[in-house]
């Protein structure tokens, strides 16, 4: 913090990846816990990836914070994440605001893919009225994650909402748990000191960084169970966050 | 943790206002009521309790335990959590069985007991007219079957100091069976009802208005008494229900004997 007072020296940078399932709240959750984060005196900025449409990016604007659209197109929009991660922080870096904490909103389509990282935090947002079997279907999303944001508990009963807390630890049993509101914001505040408690990275230490689960096979280099994040590991059709597409290989 | 009383300070309306109660203290033992019309934020006000709000709900309300504030681990965990809310339904998203519903939800609670599915389903057999079986799946539960579980799981599974009944009328279970079931000797009571037998049955009442906790009554010695006219009239509304529920004809001199009104 007294670093990015004067200015003087890099501190890194603390990255939140967040996943969850379509409609569960993310966008809602995040924007509560953004506000927080500004509050608690952090610059943070937000990527949002999706696929072929997003308007996230309005209600993050309101906010006042720099705000990144990556759309994956016909690319795996996990497999895209984990592929523009030093972009995005690159990206971020280069925000006027001296930015200490990029928050990722993953699209969050098969949940087979998890895009955590080893040294960012992981969340996973998911749905209390998806039904307490959902926590078994959904895979590494939920188990690889740190931290475990439960919305609509609201409109459950208590035995319910305490069934499917039950079922997330059966899961994933070492997971913070949050019971989250993404209209009145509750629960936000705790998910923003989570996220301040996560340890920065250096941009050079981004080339080291790995996937905490491998992705499911497709068609690059990371299909093949590649979990080295940086770009010069890769090999295959492979689209830049700035949209550029290439095939890099034989 | 020994749970003597629970403090709720405050907090805002739906215009925005401040409330007029600004502070309100229930005492072990006291069985407290909400009332107030539809969409007056009665069930707002339970779930801040059961949530232990910190000023972080929309009604900006805080709730203490003993003059203090609850730790981090009582409000989030239900291992340490000491507060049962019966809700208005349950919505069983589950696809699982009544003994599944009862041992998850035992577990969730840290809760190992022998023989506890069998406890829960004879307790909710008592309310109902309709008995439910173990292995009877929960989407397939009539309402008055739901309602009698619900109150059974909160009696036995949830057992705690702090029991939030949020209207236990409309559910076609004996409703004073299962307030005696839930409201133990010792215990904080709050009940949400339109339905002035359990609202006289209070020691007090709060009603709700627009949102915020609007004035607080004590229930009267006049009050009570009326509550006793009025628990003899509802008897024999229920027994009439029973005959017209068991095929038999009503007369008028079913209602010419009575002379109550």
């Amino acid at each position: 913090m007294e670093d990015k007072e004067n200015g003087l020296s890099y501190k890194g940078i603390k990255i939140a990846i967040v996943a969850g399932t379509p409609g569960a709240g993310k966008t809602s959750v995040l924007i509560h816990t953004i506000r927080s984060l500004i509050n608690l005196g952090f610059n943070p900025a937000v990527v949002k990836i999706d696929c072929l449409y997003t308007d996230d990016d309005i209600r993050y604007k309101k906010l006042g914070i720099p705000i990144l659209v990556g759309l994956s197109k016909d690319m795996c929009p996990d497999h895209f994440a984990i592929y523009n991660l030093e972009e995005m922080v690159e990206w971020a870096n280069n925000q006027s605001q001296n930015i200490d904490i990029l928050i990722v909103e993953t699209a969050g389509l098969c949940h087979r893919c998890a895009p955590y990282t080893k040294n960012t935090l992981g969340i996973c947002v998911i749905d209390a009225t998806s039904g307490p079997n959902t926590p078994k279907k959904v895979g590494p999303f939920l188990t690889g994650a740190d931290i475990v944001a439960i919305t609509k508990g609201d409109i459950i009963s208590q035995p319910e909402r305490e069934i499917f807390r039950e079922r997330v630890l059966e899961m994933n049993p070492k997971c913070r748990i949050y019971d989250v509101n993404g209209l009145s914001g509750q629960g936000c505040e705790e998910i923003a000191k989570e996220i301040t408690k996560t340890k920065s990275i250096m941009h050079e230490e981004l080339e080291f960084e790995e996937l905490r689960h491998s992705a499911p096979l497709c068609i690059c280099t990371l299909c093949i169970g590649e979990r080295r994040v940086s770009k010069k590991y890769h090999r295959g059709v492979l689209r830049r966050i700035d949209g550029f597409t290439k095939y890099l290989g034989e | 943790m020994n749970i003597k009383e629970i403090t709720i300070i405050g907090g805002y309306n739906k215009h925005r206002e401040l409330e007029n109660v600004r502070e309100l203290t229930i005492k072990k033992g006291e069985i407290f009521g909400i009332v107030g019309p539809t969409g007056s934020g009665k069930s707002n006000l339970i779930s801040d309790i059961e949530q232990l709000a910190q000023g972080d709900t929309l009604s900006g309300r805080k709730i203490l335990i003993n003059g203090e504030i609850p730790p981090e681990d009582i409000r989030r965990n239900p291992r340490k959590k000491r507060i049962a809310q019966l809700s208005q339904n349950m919505n069983f998203l589950a696809d699982m069985t009544v003994e599944e519903f009862i041992l998850m939800h035992a577990k969730s609670r840290g809760i190992e007991r022998e023989n506890i599915v069998d406890k829960v389903i004879n307790l909710a057999n008592k309310l109902t007219g309709e008995p439910i079986e173990r292995e009877y799946n929960l989407t397939v539960l009539s309402g008055g079957q739901s309602r009698s579980l619900m109150v059974a799981d909160v009696a036995v599974v949830s057992d705690s100091p702090i029991v939030l009944i949020d209207e236990i009328e409309n559910a076609g279970i004996k409703k004073h069976e299962a307030l005696n079931l839930l409201a133990d000797y010792g215990k904080i009571v709050m009940i949400v009802t339109h339905d002035p037998v359990l609202a006289l049955m209070a020691d007090r009442r709060v009603v709700m208005k627009n949102g915020g906790m609007c004035k607080i009554i004590n229930t009267s010695s006049e009050e009570k008494e009326v509550s006793k006219r009025l628990s003899e009239i509802d008897d024999w509304i229920l027994s009439l229900r029973e005959k017209i529920r068991h095929g038999e004809i009503l007369g008028l001199d079913n209602v010419i004997k009575k002379q109550y009104m």
